[in-house]
């Protein structure tokens, strides 16, 4: 499945991507499995997405946990807790 | 109702006439401005700069609005939201709400403020003399926000 995938702030900054096209394998995927798969592009990646800062995830622009599912088409994006306002 | 994301400021007085402007059933105006202060966490912040989840952002001020409108009788409510470079004492946020009677302005006002601060996707960064540095979430504001959880 195909997914889009969003980064902000911290993250983006960090991991230097703002925004990317992503092909999955054809399994099912929740928010922690994608975490997972990113982790493993290397150590800022594990750090930033499964590591002791927390980072938050919506699917289609609702916030969501770590067991939502992602499905073909879905717009998915990391970021820190916000701190508008 | 009706939500902005915006990079220019904004006129409070303006905004309210408009917001009030012929809706007679309307007896009470609540509004809040925020403010970018010149000192946070760490040292002195000579420039603020505020990212944001274009889409997103948009949907979930409505969805704070509505969830307000099902708690309190809320004639219209608007949300002003700056993003972009601020320097200190500059406006960032416009929460205004227009009702029937006082209490619920003010309960709606302060609820859609507190829900902003942890549900909207924005970020802020502070630009100090010793360098840049994202700003920490504080655990006050989502204390702010359960608090709401318990009471009408």
């Amino acid at each position: 499945m195909k997914i889009k995938l969003f980064y902000f702030a911290r993250l983006k900054e960090t991991l230097n991507y703002s925004t990317e096209d992503l092909t999955l394998p054809d399994e099912p995927y929740t928010i922690l499995k994608l975490k997972a798969l990113l982790a493993k592009r290397g150590d800022t990646w594990g750090q930033m997405l499964m590591g002791k800062l927390k980072v938050r995830a919506a699917i289609n622009h609702e916030l969501v946990d770590d067991h939502a599912s992602i499905a073909d088409g879905d717009e998915v994006a990391f970021f820190p807790p916000v701190t508008g306002g | 109702m009706s939500v902005r994301v915006q990079l220019e400021d904004f006129d409070v007085g303006f905004e309210i006439s408009q917001l009030r402007k012929s809706h007679n059933s309307i007896g009470a105006v609540v509004s809040f401005v925020g403010l970018v202060r010149d000192l946070n966490e760490r040292d002195t912040v000579t420039q603020l700069t505020l990212e944001h989840y274009p889409g997103m952002t948009e949907k979930s001020l409505m969805a704070i609005i509505a969830q307000a409108k099902t708690r309190w009788h809320v004639e219209d409510a608007l949300i002003i939201h700056r993003v972009g470079p601020l320097m200190p004492n500059e406006q960032i946020v416009l929460v205004a709400v227009t009702s029937a009677h006082r209490g619920d302005a003010f309960s709606a006002c302060e609820f859609i403020m507190d829900y902003l601060k942890t549900d909207a996707p924005f970020w802020k960064k502070e630009i100090t003399p010793q360098g840049a540095h994202w700003v920490e979430v504080k655990s006050s504001d989502d204390m702010a926000k359960n608090r709401w959880n318990n009471k009408n």
